[in-house]
């Protein structure tokens, strides 16, 4: 009841709601305005390009299925995201999530394969060991960053390339790697350690599981963590000013091993929640850019949890849109990409979307 | 723009769509999933896919086609092909082998065609192409054996699966067969048929990547190359270009490149030829018809399934002899008087 509260005075402030939904909304909008023009421009008629657009909403909105592929996608996005925003807040630009996310991945498998344990447990068990390394892994950085004040987003980068090489040798050991297959790829994880789809019941290929609503738990978490708790104040303390902070008497190495910290254990999950939840198994190629753009995404909810929760489910709508797109009206999937980034640079430059729509935004 | 104007179109476009909607419902369907390298891939995505314009042109169905950006979008893109009402799914690579299983299995109804993936035991509603290259490779090696200045020819490929090393098994034996039958010693560098270890780019998409393992084997003095990864070989042809074609030639793979890639057509001397486009039609066909079942269908040099191209620009370098000589292997390899592996 007490959060309801804090809800309602929160949304009351006007400002807030420019912030975390008018000026989203707007960039959304217009990109998407922006992306059919440029489809028409490059030679496609009007219909197509219509056609694309009502695609694009029954795709990620229009049908039971589209739904569920929509919360599908956006599911690790938000994990992702959400830690990206505790990054953001304690003044850390965290591009690391993709190996934090591979890591989380790793150790998922490694424990989805190796024992069969009861259902539940299993899956506990799972989960925790994907957040684990994933925060294991964001800790290095944030380590570096407090005691040498190496760069994070140097050492996130560097630090992304070597996971994508630690998976490629991981997935070619004997003890990892597919019995009777040469190629990259592990063995499956039992069944006890898959996430449960949520809606098997109306429809066993409804693919949406469990982790989308321990991704909504996440958002209150990290709300809860960021705006009422004293290692949020921290956080946020540091984020705006390391130097008044310190006069504060906050401890910034700390703050800032604890912020990358948590980030990690988010990504972690978002990779735990793939390989659990979607694939049952590990490739080359499993984190496929969520990492980059879990970016975008807590850019697009001004690293706000409730924001990052919407803007993760329009990211994953115009991925389960775009396919839509694609089938029925023969656009390419690059035009998702090009919508993607002209709502980032809209995000990126708010004082634009104002000039734009003066009578809605002061 | 006034609205009226604007209710006009959008109606219009709105009935459109519905129309689409009916057409689709009614109209014979055949879909294409690719796998990252994306329809324009120069290799088999492409392939596959001009077997479907070939049955567009030919029979008037209708296409449909989905790009897939990672490996993640496999199974959703393979179940809303599913949803989207098509006649036969044609799902393309190795790759995709589990995700075309698991789709195929929950809609039983549907029919599925997977290039380079054979399932065993077979499921009823796939149809698994796939393609003896290692055979046509042979004749590649042989010829490159042949043509080779330095003595020595390489290969590498995208990665450590069995629709890429079977052109390099075929590539190495084709070379060893050489040896054998003209008492020389060329060898073939990036691979090795009997541990099954070799050169590897690990990606299908990089051209650089392309570009610096042909430079690396042309150090170490391979004047012909096969490089087996797609789009990734492009990047050696480019180098091939720019030290010439008496320095360094090119075995394209899949398509004859010099028809994919005519810019550079001085540097192939051949290409190993997987006719996917073929086999494709051929299963819309038989769908339409009713004829198709699920199982495995494989692409041999005695039904045309695969094939090497003709010599063009590079002909004056292979010799009367030698390309009867390949001639005669390929009549041996289809009698069965030659085995490969020996």
């Amino acid at each position: 009841m007490k959060f309801f509260i804090y809800l309602s005075n929160y949304f009351s402030n006007r400002e807030t709601i420019q912030e975390i939904f008018l000026i989203p909304v707007i960039a959304t909008l217009l990109a998407i305005f922006l992306g059919l023009l440029l489809l028409i421009v490059s030679g496609s008629s009007t219909q197509i390009a219509l056609t694309a657009l009502v695609a694009l909403f029954t795709g990620s909105f229009g049908s039971l299925s589209a739904i569920s592929e929509t919360f599908t996608a956006a599911t690790p996005l938000i994990f992702a995201a959400l830690g990206i925003a505790v990054g953001f807040r304690a003044g850390l630009f965290n591009i690391g999530a993709e190996g934090q996310i591979i890591l989380g991945g790793m150790a998922a498998v490694v424990i989805g394969f190796s024992f069969q344990l009861p259902f539940a447990i299993h899956l506990i068990i799972i989960l925790l060991s994907g957040a684990l390394f994933g925060a294991f892994y964001a800790l290095i950085a944030g380590w570096l960053k407090a005691t040498t004040g190496a760069h994070e987003v140097i050492t996130t980068i560097m630090l992304n390339l070597i996971a994508y090489r630690l998976l490629d040798f991981f997935l070619r050991m004997p003890a990892i790697q597919k019995e009777g297959r040469n190629d990259p790829i592990s063995k499956s994880i039992f069944e006890t350690a898959e996430l449960p789809r949520i809606l098997y019941l109306l429809d066993p290929n409804l693919r949406v599981h469990m982790g989308f609503l321990i991704a909504i738990v996440a958002v209150f978490f990290v709300y809860w963590l960021i705006f009422h708790t004293t290692i949020g104040y921290e956080f946020r303390a540091v984020g705006k000013s390391l130097e008044a902070s310190k006069y504060g008497g906050i401890n910034p190495a700390i703050t800032i091993v604890l912020a990358m910290s948590i980030a990690g254990l988010l990504a972690g999950l978002a990779g735990a929640c793939q390989i659990a939840g979607v694939l049952g198994r590990a490739t080359p190629g499993f984190s496929a850019g969520i990492g980059f753009d879990a970016i975008a995404v807590a850019l697009l909810g001004r690293a706000h949890p409730i924001g990052v929760l919407f803007a993760g489910i329009l990211f994953g709508a115009l991925i389960a849109g775009g396919r839509a797109m694609q089938v029925s009206a023969n656009v390419s999937l690059d035009l998702i990409t090009v919508i993607q980034a002209l709502i980032i640079i809209f995000i990126a430059a708010p004082i634009l979307i104002r000039k734009l729509f003066p009578w809605i935004l002061k | 723009m006034n609205f009226e104007k604007f209710l006009k179109i959008s109606s219009g476009a709105l009935a459109g769509v519905l129309l689409l909607g009916i057409n689709s419902a009614h109209a014979f369907t055949a879909c294409q999933v690719t796998d990252v390298g994306g329809v324009d891939d120069k290799s088999f995505n492409q392939t596959a896919w001009k077997g479907v314009q070939d049955a567009v042109a030919k029979h008037g169905v209708d296409s449909k086609l989905l790009e897939s950006k990672s490996e993640t979008d496999y199974e959703p893109h393979l179940n809303s092909m599913v949803n989207a009402g098509c006649d036969v799914i044609i799902a393309v690579g190795f790759l995709m082998g589990e995700a075309t299983k698991n789709a195929a299995e929950a809609n039983k109804g549907s029919n599925f065609t997977i290039i380079d993936f054979a399932y065993d035991p077979t499921v009823p509603n796939i149809l698994g192409q796939v393609f003896a290259t290692d055979q046509a490779a042979f004749l590649a090696g042989y010829l490159s054996a042949g043509v080779s200045k330095t003595g020595i020819v390489g290969t590498f490929g995208g990665i450590n699966i069995p629709p890429v090393t079977g052109f390099m098994d075929g590539f190495a034996w084709g070379v060893k067969h050489y040896n054998k039958v003209k008492g020389k010693n060329v060898q073939v560098l990036g691979w090795d048929p009997d541990a099954k270890e070799g050169l590897f780019t690990n990606n299908f998409d990089s051209t650089d990547d392309g570009k610096a393992f042909a430079q690396n084997l042309y150090d170490e003095g391979a004047d012909i190359v096969m490089p087996v990864a797609g789009p990734v070989g492009l990047g050696s042809a480019s180098l091939a270009d720019e030290l010439g074609s008496d320095k360094l030639k090119i075995i394209g793979v899949d398509g004859d490149w010099t028809q994919t890639d005519p810019a550079r057509k001085g540097v192939y001397l051949t290409s190993v030829l997987k006719k996917m486009d073929v086999t494709v039609l051929s299963v819309i066909e038989s769908v339409k018809s009713g004829s198709y079942s699920g199982g495995i269908t494989v692409g041999t040099l005695e039904n045309g399934g695969v094939g090497i191209a003709p010599y063009h620009d590079l002909a004056s370098e292979v010799s009367s002899e030698l390309a009867s000589e390949v001639e005669a292997l390929r009549k041996g390899i289809i009698s069965g008087s030659i085995v490969m592996n020996k």
